[in-house]
């Protein structure tokens, strides 16, 4: 059963579609990313996905044991949080909120997983710096831990290179290859077509048409070719 | 200093301090979070809403105030936050509508049901707070520890979650908390805030005790758990000292305290500046 299954989902604000039809479903280890014009409901799809947004239609199944709060998300930096007065760990900390029921402080449990987090993303030696002297590259990266301690199996992310100079771009991806070598799914929204094609094992296209399909499918299909085409 | 013991065996002095030391706490706890979220307009805006009740309850002659103060700007928290973000008026035009309205209200009832017949000293009263402090009840003092017993105990309880929710609303939502249901408490802790602090330093200047401290903090520390301590021991200590500077120098409270506050961030401002934080 896949972790994530949309039926015929349509979505959009107050009334107003902006994706209708969709249908799609992520299974475990998969790398699907997002692609798409501004505008064609990346960002809404992700959101109703986390419940932040309700779908006008149609349904979003969670199979093999994932709940709602178990999904992973890596959202785009606000500025809010740019100069938030924060240690990385107590950012990767918040992370594990959603695991404690109704425990109102960290137990050993908690911090097993984000020590194991900030292990896992390379930040462990960041523990006591505070959040924001941190590069671009390194603050996501602390995001992407906090996203793990809140994932079992999915990680959801919206953009996770923008904004990032070309070397921590490509670390970010690097960091997300292991996650997915690991056997941790991930569902991208991603500006970068080309990088999307190398990387991802199945493309979500979404516009005036909808295309759902392996890479290379994709690459073969009329839509593909040419939204690849577009400068 | 003798003369400071010689004042503090008078109770009503003892209660003033006891309040202002609660009221200094609560508020600059809550401040952290406001600072850090944006919201700082909003306990402005809630001043002005306690002004405009307090004047009503003066027109309507109740006795106890709060009776009336307190639900009226609990709920207007309430209403304040729910609008958010998909409101036709956008919250910043709506707290600023709502604040107006409230301190234009308040005055125009001050001046059809005059309490005594000096109307502008009552108005100063209530905007200032020049002497409430000094004419606290035991039933009001008590009555302030226990709402700053429970700011203190929701906020120690939910501290990780408000940190949560103040660094990154979408995900916390996102892993299942429900955010909206956080704002509105601190919208609530907020609103019991400023009918308490209204006592202390009166409705123009409460926002004052809710920014001043932890923006200083921020100036000084670099993690969320030094910023609150530190606001909260800041606010303590200037609200201490105004308090002594204005029962010596003779000076109204409300503007002692908040001159200390705002002299205090002057003198983080610079530590932060030379240390380069």
């Amino acid at each position: 059963m896949a972790l994530i299954k949309c039926e015929n989902l349509t979505l959009g604000y107050e009334g107003r579609p902006v994706v209708t039809g969709l249908n799609f479903e992520v299974n475990e280890g998969d790398y699907v990313c997002i692609v798409g014009e501004n505008g064609s409901g990346k960002s809404t799809l992700m959101k109703a996905i986390l419940g932040l947004v309700q779908p006008l239609s149609g349904q979003i199944i969670f199979g093999d044991g994932l709940t709602q709060n178990q999904v992973g998300y890596l959202p785009q930096l606000t500025d809010n949080q740019r100069d938030f007065p924060a240690t990385v760990r107590e950012v990767v900390y918040s992370g594990c909120i959603a695991g404690m029921g109704r425990r109102p402080f960290f137990g050993r449990r908690e911090k097993e997983i984000a020590k194991n987090a900030m292990e896992r993303m390379g930040i462990l030696d960041l523990a006591k710096r505070s959040y924001r002297d941190l590069s671009g590259g390194q603050q996501q990266r602390v995001l992407l831990a906090r996203a793990l301690c809140a994932a079992r199996k999915i990680l959801l992310l919206d953009e996770p290179v923008s904004g990032l100079d070309p070397k921590a771009t490509i670390e970010m991806y690097d960091a997300i290859d292991r996650l997915n070598a690991e056997g941790v799914a991930i569902l991208m929204i991603s500006h970068d077509i080309l990088a999307a094609t190398i990387k991802a094992s199945h493309i979500l296209h979404l516009g005036r048409e909808t295309f759902f399909g392996t890479t290379a499918e994709y690459e073969a299909s009329r839509t593909g070719r040419e939204f690849m085409a577009a400068p | 200093m003798a003369q400071i013991l010689e004042y503090l065996s008078y109770p009503f002095v003892r209660y003033a301090v006891i309040v202002g030391v609660l009221i200094a706490l609560c508020s600059s706890l809550l401040g952290v979070t406001l600072v850090l979220k944006r919201f700082s307009f909003i306990g402005d805006g809630l001043s002005h809403v306690a002004f405009g009740a307090v004047a009503a309850a003066a027109a309507m002659k109740l006795t106890d105030q709060t009776v009336l103060v307190l639900p009226v700007t609990v709920l207007s928290a309430v209403l304040l936050l729910r609008t958010g973000k998909r409101a036709k008026v956008k919250g910043d035009a709506m707290i600023a509508m709502i604040s107006v309205s409230a301190l234009a209200l308040g005055y125009l009832l001050m001046h059809l049901f005059p309490v005594s017949g000096n109307v502008s000293g009552d108005v100063c009263t209530t905007l200032f707070g020049s002497t409430s402090i000094l004419t606290l009840t035991a039933a009001d003092v008590r009555l302030c520890a226990w709402l700053s017993a429970a700011v203190l105990v929701l906020f120690v309880l939910f501290y990780h979650r408000i940190f949560a929710v103040t660094f990154d609303e979408d995900f916390s939502q996102a892993t299942g908390m429900r955010a909206d249901r956080y704002n509105m408490l601190i919208a609530v802790l907020v609103a019991a805030v400023v009918v308490l602090a209204m006592n202390l330093v009166g409705s123009l200047l409460i926002s004052a005790l809710v920014i001043f401290p932890a923006l200083s903090a921020m100036r000084l520390f670099r993690s969320f758990l030094s910023v609150t301590v530190c606001s909260a021991v800041l606010s303590v200590v200037c609200a201490v000292l105004g308090m002594a500077v204005s029962i010596l120098a003779g000076t109204p409270v409300g503007a002692t305290v908040v001159a200390v506050d705002a002299a205090a961030f002057l003198v983080c401002y610079v530590i932060g500046a030379v240390r380069g934080v």
